[in-house]
Order: structure tokens, then sequence, then C-alpha cells
């Protein structure tokens, strides 16, 4: 595994709710390591958009908040910094995209002015020189005509175009961690597939790592180097993608796998997992998968141990799948 | 355009001949655009009965404009269909109500299309009510038995929409669709707001009900490999026209258009051992209000001639089962 760059430890990020404190990242370990691309997987409400939120320190405040572990990043624990100090770090440091461009673009401003503003806070360039930087990282995002572009807004483009822009404006501050949060879902698919080899190639030529958010497996299986499975603010499993794909050892990753249809189509019944997602703040002792597992016994109602089942692939379960 | 016909000798449930639904844009607050968006521009397609219909196409080419133009959800710009045998296409507000028993349309988002202040029975049955086919005990067994069809039990009927997930929404939305016994269901994205294990739940559902009330389908979907699961038949549109049609095997094996060809190539596969050899299409969609002359994916097409840039290719008929649109096939 190459040297991590980014590492979680013991992360437990805590909401109140009307029915009490739940837990919506349960004790997640996780690192990133130099130039890799690590997928996060899992359903809605597994809390994985919730990790990423708490590595930038961007819970919704009072809701949400870190109630233990350490976010290590160069040397600094991400969890006890002070505000202005994170400030820093997000944007230069740790740039994240999202799913929606609007929610991270000002409707009201022109792409260039929110670029050139970026660059000149962060990278603190004059005004005519980060004009021509933004132009230069709207060409790299594959944008058209990008000087003339510079004057559009927002609502000038779409979707895909958004996207780039957001890239580029992520990027644009050379950061050493992208956190994308789903940054393809809300994408036709001829566009997803350009932006998904935007976000490989300019891995590739900034040396980059990425967090990548997804509860699409088929994308993970385009992009990622290392996956984590979540379930329920837990990560069940952590394998290398072509580890994961071939011999997936949670019972909660081979119905994943089970409930896909493929393109070719020649398949008999789908086997989609029993039941549903239990709430968060009525979870079940010992695993929390139990209820859904066809593998499922009285072992599972104590916590399942955190083991590894390969080299460099670990499960949480009593009893992973055998592989072979 | 020539129509696209199936056997003959198949009776068909849907006809459609060269139908297109016209929208004016007017001028609204700031907006100054104007204009008119061609969301269905000259289809014809023929479904036959107890066929699982597939129509794809990425976001804006018009595919549920056109689900709800088959149903006359819409007004007809142009063209008439077909709903066996009846030309419905100036069919009366009266007479479309009873069109309505026997084609139903459900669509993505379950969580609009449950009124929150009733409660599920009610929901389900209101159809009964309406059309005026059952009424008391009579319909609180149909409820019953509506419910129990679709995976959720009869007592849950006095519970409120916010009390179900997404996917036991979804069940709900098909329970009224079926109530009246429909021959056509059309669904519009019924599982792309879903998690995949609970998709898989409501596609299986799909599949099992399609033969248990001889249901035909028209499945819309962006999503190429839950129409491969499910369909007999594709349709592949873009910009409010159909560009490919064929028989699913034929047509996943071996697309023909340009375009179906790179939407199937772009398409995600969830292997990371087959190293992708994408063709990636160059640019966005047009816009519907300003289409390109000519064939209309000329701007994108890997294969475009300069005779694609000035005449827009027919629906051709290329081999026993399968019709396509462009001039390079």
């Amino acid at each position: 595994m190459p040297e991590p760059i980014l590492q979680i430890k013991g992360l437990i990020t805590q909401f109140q709710t009307r029915r009490g404190k739940v837990n919506a990242v349960d004790g997640v370990d996780l690192s990133l390591g130099r130039q890799e691309t690590l997928g996060v997987v899992g359903e809605s409400g597994c809390g994985k958009s919730v990790t990423a939120l708490s590595i930038m320190r961007l819970l919704p405040h009072p809701a949400g908040s870190i109630a233990a572990g350490q976010i290590h990043f160069q040397g600094m624990d991400l969890t006890t910094l002070k505000m202005a100090d994170m400030r820093r770090i997000r944007g230069n440091d740790i740039a994240m995209i999202f799913q929606e461009p609007m929610t991270c673009l000002n409707p009201v401003y022109s792409i260039g002015f929110q670029m050139v503003e970026t660059l000149r806070k962060h990278r603190r360039l004059p005004r005519r020189k980060a004009r021509r930087e933004a132009a230069r990282m709207l060409d790299m995002a594959g944008i058209p005509e990008p000087v003339q572009r510079l004057d559009d807004y927002p609502h000038q483009m779409s979707g895909g175009m958004r996207q780039r822009v957001m890239i580029a404006m992520a990027l644009s501050c050379r950061p050493q961690i992208i956190i994308a949060d789903e940054p393809t879902t809300a994408l036709d698919v001829t566009i997803q597939a350009q932006i998904l080899d935007l976000m490989a190639r300019l891995k590739d030529e900034t040396g980059m790592s990425i967090l990548f958010i997804t509860h699409d497996l088929a994308v993970v299986a385009e992009i990622c180097q290392r996956v984590a499975v979540m379930y329920t603010g837990k990560i069940v499993e952590n394998a290398g993608v072509q580890d994961l794909f071939s011999r997936p050892a949670h019972p909660y990753t081979v119905g994943l796998f089970q409930s896909l249809p493929s393109l070719g189509g020649k398949q008999g019944r789908l086997h989609p997992i029993a039941g549903m997602v239990p709430s968060l703040n009525n979870l079940p002792n010992g695993c929390a998968f139990k209820d859904r597992c066809f593998r499922a016994d009285r072992h599972c109602d104590q916590p399942p141990p955190w083991q590894a089942v390969a080299n460099d692939h670990q499960v949480r379960c009593w009893h992973p799948m055998e592989s072979g | 355009m020539d129509c696209v016909q199936t056997d003959s000798i198949q009776p068909d449930i849907v006809k459609a001949h060269d139908v297109a639904r016209y929208y004016q844009l007017k001028s609204a607050g700031f907006s100054t655009r104007r204009g008119v968006v061609r969301a269905v521009d000259g289809v014809s397609l023929s479904v036959s009965t107890g066929e699982v219909f597939g129509l794809v196409g990425e976001s804006g080419c018009g595919k549920s404009s056109l689900g709800r133009l088959l149903l006359r959800h819409e007004p007809v710009t142009r063209g008439r269909i077909w709903f066996e045998g009846a030309d419905i296409s100036r069919f009366s507000a009266a007479r479309l109500k009873k069109l309505r028993r026997q084609a139903q349309i459900i669509y993505q988002d379950p969580y609009s299309a449950l009124n929150p202040r009733q409660k599920v029975g009610r929901i389900i049955a209101e159809p009964l009510e309406i059309h005026g086919i059952a009424g008391g005990a009579e319909n609180r067994a149909r409820v019953d038995w509506l419910m129990e069809k679709v995976g959720l039990r009869p007592g849950q009927a006095e519970r409120y929409p916010h009390e179900f997930s997404g996917g036991q929404r979804q069940r709900i939305v098909i329970a009224r669709a079926l109530a009246l016994n429909p021959k056509l269901l059309i669904a519009d994205e019924p599982v792309s707001a879903l998690d995949v294990s609970v998709q898989a739940q409501v596609i299986n559902l799909l599949k099992q009900l399609r033969a248990e009330f001889n249901l035909t389908y028209i499945f819309i979907s962006h999503d190429l490999s839950v129409v491969a699961y499910l369909c007999d038949r594709v349709a592949v549109m873009y910009l409010g026209r159909i560009v490919e049609t064929g028989p699913k095997t034929e047509f996943y094996d071996q697309p023909l258009h340009p375009y179906a060809q790179a939407l199937l190539s772009a398409a995600p596969r969830p292997d990371p051992f087959s190293k992708n050899t994408r063709t990636l299409l160059a640019g966005d969609v047009p816009s519907p209000i300003h289409p390109p002359n000519g064939c209309a994916f000329h701007p994108r097409c890997p294969q475009c001639r300069d005779h694609c840039r000035q005449h827009p290719p027919p629906l051709e008929q290329k081999s026993p089962n399968r019709w396509v649109a462009c001039w390079e096939v």
C-alpha cells in the first residue's frame, strides 16, 4: 500500500436528532494513500458523506459534531484544529466537489469572478494573472473556449459544464487531496464518462489523491484502486478493487453485487438483499446487518470482529465468505 | 416517415405514427428565451401486447414526454396514437378517463406521488372510487389484496406515506396503479431514486407482477443495465426522435447507431478487470430549442459526413427487426 497522506482513526460523528443522538459515523478507520483513488461505497444513510464532511470539518452546526477519533494529515489532527487553521487547509490542501455544482457556484457572479476570487485569496495571485490561470484551469477541465466562458454565469452552462467548472475550481489551488462526493451521480452516462475520464487524467497529471464517495459499484470499478464498503456508519469491508470484485467477503457486499442487473441482460431473477437498512437510532445489537444477512446466526448478536481475509483485505464479520 | 411495424400477427396495444409534442416557450420574469421546444419530434413506434418495451436516452431527449404523450397526459401537437386500435389522439376528456382504466403511469419520485395527508389504504382505493368500481367492504378487500401483491402488509393500510421508506412508497405507487387492473403500465424511471438493494427488490416485483397481471410495460429509463434486464425490445431516443429500435439481445450485442454505440460504451461496468476502450463523445446534447440541421447527432458523431449535416436521416429498417435512423449504417 502506498504511504498514507490522510489517515482516519476511530472517527465517531454524532448527530443530535429528535429521538436522541445517533452515530452517523461510528468508529471509522480509513487511510488514503498518496496518489491513490479510494472509493467509499454504500447506500443512502450509511455515513459516507458525513465522513467526508467530518474530514472537511463542514458538519452542520450545532446538530453534527465529531465525538471521537483523529484525522491525521501532514502531522496535524484535523479534528482539533482551530477553524481559522482549518480554513487554510480547505481548498489549499484538501478540496471537495459535490454532486450538485450549484451548491458551490454562486448564481449571481460569473464563473470567472468566482474563480479569480479563489485564486487571489488562496494563491495570492494578482488579478490579471489569476484570470489567466482561471482560463488555463477551465481549459484543463476540458471546457472549450475557456476565455469566453469566464464571463458566463452558472445558469448559462449545462450540468456537465458546471461539474467541470467545479472540478477546475477545486483543482485551481493545487490540493493534494480531492474529496469527491457523488460527483457524477446527477449526470448522464455520456457526460459521466467524460468526467470520470477527466478526473483520472488530472490525477495522473497532478499526482493528487482522491477520496471518491459513491453509491455506484460500476463507477468504483472504473476509477478506484481501493474500496471501503460502509453500512450504518461502519466500514464493513476494505480491499483492493480487483480483490473486492472477485472475492467479496462480507455478505452485504455480496448482496450489493447480486442486486446489480448486468448489461448483458442474460440473468435470471435478481437477488436483492432482504428487508431494508435499519434506522440509525434503532440498530440491532451486535452486527447491524444480521437481520438481513443470509449467513447470520447467534454469534452475530455480538459485535463482529474486524479481521483480515487476505493480504490488504479486511472484513467486519463473524462469517465472511470463504475465498475460492 | 414510415410507420414502424412489428410482426402484424401480434396485436399492438399502443401504436404511434409521427407523433410530436412542441412546447411554446413563454418569456417569464427576466427570461427572454423565446421559441419552440421540440420535446418529441416525429416518433413512430408500436408496442405489442405483453411485451416490455424499453425507452432509453439521456435527460432531455424526450423519453418522459413521449411516455406522457402515449397516454394523452399531454395534447398531441402532430401525429396519431392508437390504443388497442382506437385512435386516441383526439379523444375527449370523458373518453380519456375511460382509457386511464386500462393504461396507467408511474413516476420516479414516490415522495411527490403520494399525498402526505392521506392514509395508504385510501391512496390505493382512490382510483377505485374515481372510476366507481368498488365501494365499502369490497373496496377494502381489494386494497388488502393489492397491498399483499406488492409485498406490503395489509395492516399497514392505516399508516401515512411518511412512515414508509422509498422502496415501500414505490410499492404503494405500483399498487395504486394496478388497482384498476390496467393492461398497460408506463413506468418512468421507477427505480432510479432507489438504493441498489431496494432497486433490485422493485425490479423483481415489476417482473413478477407482469406475469401475474398480464401486463404490458413501457419502461422509461436512463439506466441501460436495468433496461437490459427487464425489457424485450429497446428504443433509443436522442433529441426528440428515436434513433434506433430493436430486440434487446441484438441491440446490446451490436448497437448500430453511432449514438447507441457511444451510450453503451459510456455505461460504466462493475468489472475492474476489463480496462475500458470507451468511445467518448465530445460535448453536450444540443438544445432542443435550436436542434442542429440534418441529423441531430451530427455535431457529436464520430462518423459524420457532409450529407448528415444537411438531411435528417429517416428511421429505416436495417434487418427484420431493427430500425435505425442513420445515413452511415
